[in-house]
């Protein structure tokens, strides 16, 4: 029941500061915390560009970016003592992203390598008689593989 | 009414309905004179609107994840461009503003702090170092635009445009024309119609986008610009003495893959849909800089300064992961 | 909780007419400007009508010119302008917003005994977004209209010369917004404004159905807004990510669509289901079977409606993998849509059913239902449908589903909140006449429609072989007599308001909250806080004839 209570919950690391009605406190110090190490990784990551590990450099730069998004909803967001029902939904969005992703990523993988050259010629005479200016009445484009 | 009367009787069996659905309306609260008519309690009321809140930031996150998804698929087709293309992206400023953005999300969140425990002008004061980080954020970036938009860094064909003495294709003159390929045939045709700017550039012609009904074939196929033709405007380049001293290198770069005006435009479309989202955040920010001023924020009523705040760590969280997948390919 | 200050008394209501919501405020400026839940509700449901009267209009210009090969009376290009409108206006001003903007708007607080929805000024902006979108298609008409198809599909939207492309994309993405500040103001309403007793499994069907929905219209519309700016975009600064001939990837543009628009049509259907239920229940009167069963089949309709969007693109170049995949999950959401067609039939068995024009339409859903959902096989099957796309047997099935279904389920729910919504009864003899006409109309129009299809007439087309006529003309005789079937129906709803029997407060028997206020329901909805029981227990109503409706009999009180 949404009125019942509310998520305010003892702030026990927030002190003696005053207390708001509603909502979580986050002490000062998380958040200066939250934000070094956030500069910190900014930094790192940067540094990373220099190293050249190849295809895993994306994976790590990622991996950081999603540490430092972990850190800024956790903690700036207060996410880490919200209720689990908005913690949820946020998830979900990403969830749903990713699956997206996913699902495009593996059409498109199918496909690597096979740029589309040009149609088949039986088609393309059909195209330059019948709509030589379609947008799609490609001429086979001898510099592509 | 009947039905209606013979429930009379359950009136005041239940626990709440003293606040509720009876004359609660149209008064105004007392204690809480932000509290809205439907809601019983300020608890009810504040995770009425987080939840909205999240709601609307799911939303944003979708919104941003097909863009994401596009880049997905454009760089798992095209990861050349993208290795070749982010070198001409300025890591520097990004980098700062990167921080500057990290900064104002500090900012932020400890004007919500400074909010939820009653301190008025330290609010204010987050309010502001906000905004300036904002502010800061579109400065850098607007450096970053002008100065691509200069040396033809853009979407579409502008990208094989180069760069001549009158300073370059201005923004505006990019949105207001659309550029055309034409086969060197339809150039001859219409050339009496071109300027000496266009003349330089023999196999493209410009329209003003009012005459444009639809965007005339290209001459290349799907596969795009190819590069053979890239190859022949560098070389053209190279012999044009207008053009020499321009920074619009990547014309005159033999080794640029095909199809690197992609990377441009999804660039623009990206962070440009960032930058917006900046935009509106200096604007909230600002709306609450007026109401903090007022005294319309303490530790019983913060909700706004709350919910601005979760709205601009989200923009800078879409920064944290446009940062490497632009600036930082190699 | 807190004391609050006293209240000034309650008034006393001792006739309907006394206060309700209706004229509780005068002038236009109370109406455009309320934050009333039932007004804006009624709005979305006045302006829903028209705009499908615009979107029939077109309709019908379609089926007219379709009556011969060649040109009947419009050119080839009008045909392809008339068939986009009628698409989008149907798709993004009507079905969309038919159910959750309007009837859920006006129903979804009282059947939850809120006061209001959470968010009342979001809900009135929604309504002036979908204004505004309907404003942004008007001035498309006035620039050039746009000959796209609904779909918008690139690379054709981004090079047409239509004129009309980028206000109608503009609308369509403020429509957008409109539907996820629906969809929002719904989830928290749900979420936090149920009152005490109002558990999650005492919630009726319908609002379980509408939580689904809005998740659905939260995580999905975004996509649609992000890829029409995209097109729009495209066609102002030729960006070419969607362009092939810019090296872009049209079948990126189909995915984002898709992973949109088809969610969207669990917009549209998951609604009219919960509608159905209701209907179901309260006129066989009867406990719904399978209430567990069929609230959690709308939300696991809703997740699985994710991921399926490609089976629109079977044909466009999606990969055989991709294709194999999205085939075999498209199977598994018939499953849920299976359940629940089977928990109404049980529901309906040995049921005391009163067969009156809400029920009748309920019926008529079911079996337009069953076909529509049962022909999406076909299409999901591979084999078949690389023969069937882009058939009017496609056409066949989605009007199954969209105008037999959702919009069938809409016209049931509005002859069955009518008598709350507006105070007035209507004539039920006339009600039944005219579903049974839709109903007959609809067929022949749209089962001809598979017939064509398979025998692989094109759709869209405006032009074709003559042995195609005979079907075409039965068809367009059909949607004649569909649209003389809701003209009837137009009639007898004016005729009600006008003179029309007063509505009791429960005309119909059923046990949601909404039948516990007055009809119409007074401006706060409940003078006292209403007792929340059992949502289908129907054992306590008691038909009363002198107030021609039914009234609750306390169990303590049948005792006594
Ligand atoms: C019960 C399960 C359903 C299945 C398995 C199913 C399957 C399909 C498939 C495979 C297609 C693609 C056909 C093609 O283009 O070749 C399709 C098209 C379509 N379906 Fe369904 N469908 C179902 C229910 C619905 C519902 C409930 C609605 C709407 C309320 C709906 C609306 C549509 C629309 C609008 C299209 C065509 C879109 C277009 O191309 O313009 N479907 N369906
Ligand atoms: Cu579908």
């Amino acid at each position: 029941m949404g009125h019942a209570h509310s998520n305010s919950g003892p702030a026990g690391h927030a002190g003696h500061a005053v207390q708001p009605l509603v909502g979580h406190l986050v002490a000062p110090w998380i958040l200066f915390a939250t934000g070094t190490a956030l500069i910190i990784l900014t930094m790192v990551t940067v540094a990373m560009r220099y190293v050249d590990l190849g295809e895993a450099n994306l994976f790590i730069a990622l991996a950081i970016a999603g540490v430092k998004a972990t850190l800024v909803s956790l903690f700036f967001m207060h996410l880490r003592w919200d209720r689990p029902f908005n913690q949820l939904m946020f998830l979900g969005g990403i969830v749903f992203v990713v699956l997206m992703m996913a699902f495009c990523l593996m059409d498109t993988g199918q496909y690597r390598g096979a740029q589309f050259t040009g149609n088949p010629v039986d088609v393309q005479a059909v195209l330059d008689r019948d709509a030589p200016n379609a947008p799609i009445a490609a001429k086979k484009s001898p510099d592509l593989p | 009414m009947s039905a209606h009367a013979s429930h009379g009787d359950h009136h005041g069996t239940q626990g709440h309905d003293d606040h509720g659905h009876g004359g609660g309306h149209g008064h105004h609260n007392a204690e809480y004179p932000f509290l809205a008519h439907h809601f019983e309690t300020p608890a009810q009321q504040f995770d009425s609107a987080k939840l909205g809140m999240w709601l609307f930031l799911v939303t944003e996150v979708l919104f941003f994840g097909a863009l994401f998804v596009g880049y997905a698929v454009l760089r798992s087709r095209f990861p050349d461009v993208f290795k070749y293309a982010s070198a001409y992206l300025d890591t520097t400023m990004g980098a700062i503003n990167t921080g500057v953005l990290i900064l104002s999300s500090l900012t932020m969140a400890m004007g919500v702090y400074c909010a939820q425990t009653g301190r008025k002008t330290a609010l204010i004061v987050c309010l502001w170092l906000t905004m300036a980080g904002a502010a800061g954020f579109m400065v850098i970036k607007y450096f970053e635009y002008t100065h691509k938009f200069h040396v033809h860094l853009v979407w579409g064909e502008g990208f094989y445009k180069p760069v001549t003495d009158d300073g370059g294709l201005q923004r505006a003159e990019l949105s207001s024309t659309a550029v055309v390929p034409l086969t060197p045939a339809q150039t001859t045709m219409s050339s009496g119609a071109v300027s000496a700017q266009q003349a330089a550039t023999p196999s493209f012609v410009q329209l003003p986008a009012g005459e444009l009904t639809a965007i005339a074939p290209p001459a290349q196929g799907p596969a795009g610009m190819a590069p053979e033709v890239i190859d022949a405007k560098a070389a053209e380049h190279a012999a044009d003495p207008s053009t020499h001293g321009h920074e619009a290198l990547h014309l005159q770069d033999a080794s640029m893959p095909p199809n690197t005006h992609l990377f441009f435009a999804i660039y623009y479309a990206m962070t440009g849909l960032h930058g917006i989202h900046v935009l509106i955040g200096m604007g909230v920010i600002g709306w609450l800089i007026v109401r903090a001023s007022r005294g319309d924020f303490g530790p019983k009523y913060y909700t706004p300064v709350d919910l601005v705040g979760l709205y601009w760590h989200i923009v800078d969280l879409v920064w944290i992961f446009l940062f490497p997948l632009f600036y930082l390919i190699d | 909780m807190t004391t609050l200050p006293a209240r000034p008394a309650a008034p006393t209501y001792d006739t309907p007419e006394s206060d309700n919501y209706l004229i509780h405020d005068k002038g236009f400026l109370s109406w455009i400007l309320t934050l009333d839940h039932k007004r804006i509700g009624v709005m979305y449901t006045v302006s829903v009508l028209l705009s499908f009267l615009v979107g029939g209009i077109f309709a019908l210009l379609v089926r007219t010119e379709l009556l011969t090969p060649g040109r009947t009376f419009i050119d080839a290009d009008t045909f392809n302008h008339f068939f986009t409108l009628h698409g989008a206006v149907m798709v993004f001003l009507v079905i969309i917003p038919s159910i959750p903007a309007a009837l859920g708007n006006f129903v979804l607080p009282i059947m939850l005994g809120a006061k209001d929805v959470a968010f009342p000024r979001l809900n009135l902006f929604s309504y002036h977004l979908w204004i505004a979108g309907a404003i942004c298609t008007v001035v498309s008409l006035v620039m050039g209209s746009f000959d796209t198809g609904w779909t918008f599909y690139t690379p054709y939207s981004t090079t047409t010369s239509a004129g009309g492309v980028v206000p109608v994309i503009v609308g369509a993405f403020i429509l957008g917004f409109s539907s996820i500040f629906t969809g929002m103001n719904f989830i928290v309403t749900i979420h936090k404004l149920r009152p005490p007793g109002m558990t999650w499994f005492r919630m009726p069907l319908f609002l379980w159905a509408l939580y689904a929905t809005a998740l659905i219209q939260v995580l999905a519309t975004p996509v649609l807004a992000i890829t029409l700016a995209l097109v729009a975009v495209e066609r102002l600064a030729n960006i070419g990510i969607f362009n092939p001939a810019m090296g872009g990837d049209p079948v990126l543009y189909q995915h984002f669509f898709w992973f949109y628009s088809h969610p969207a049509v669990y917009i549209m259907i998951v609604p009219a289901m919960g509608i159905i239920s209701e209907l179901i229940a309260v006129h066989s009167h009867r406990q719904i079977f399978g209430y567990r069963f069929i609230a959690f089949s709308s939300v696991a309709i809703a997740i699985f409606s994710f991921i399926v969007w490609g089976h629109h693109m079977f044909t466009s170049g999606q990969s055989p993998l991709m294709n194999t995949l999205f085939s075999a999950i498209t199977y598994s959401v018939a499953i849920p849509s299976a359940v629940k067609i089977f928990n109404w039939i049980c529901t309906l068995y040995k049921g005391s059913i009163t067969l009156n024009t809400p029920m009748l339409y309920a019926l008529a859903f079911i079996i337009l239902f069953t076909i529509g959902g049962l022909t999406g096989l076909h299409l999901a099957t591979l084999s078949t449908d690389v023969h069937l796309h882009d058939t009017y047997f496609v056409v066949a099935h989605f009007h199954y589903t969209m105008m037999g279904s959702a919009l069938i389920a809409m016209v049931g729910g509005l002859h069955h909140w009518w008598p709350k919504i507006t105070g007035r009864m209507y004539n039920d003899k006339l009600g039944m006449i005219a579903c049974a006409i839709v109903f007959i109309g609809f067929n022949i129009t749209f089962f001809t429609q598979f017939m064509l299809g398979s025998h692989g007439m094109p759709r869209r087309y405006y032009d074709y072989q003559p042995e195609f006529q005979t079907y075409h003309v039965i068809s367009t005789i059909g949607s004649y007599i569909m649209a003389g079937g809701f003209v009837l129906t137009a009639m007898y709803l004016i005729q009600s308001l006008v003179s029309g029997k007063r509505a009791p407060a429960n005309p119909w028997g059923g046990a949601t909250l909404e039948w516990e206020c007055t009809s119409p329901p007074p401006y706060y909805n409940f003078h006292e806080a209403p007792k929340v029981g059992e949502p289908y227990d129907f054992s306590n109503l008691q038909w009363d004839e002198r107030g021609e409706g039914y009234v609750t009999v306390k169990p303590t009180e049948a005792k006594a």
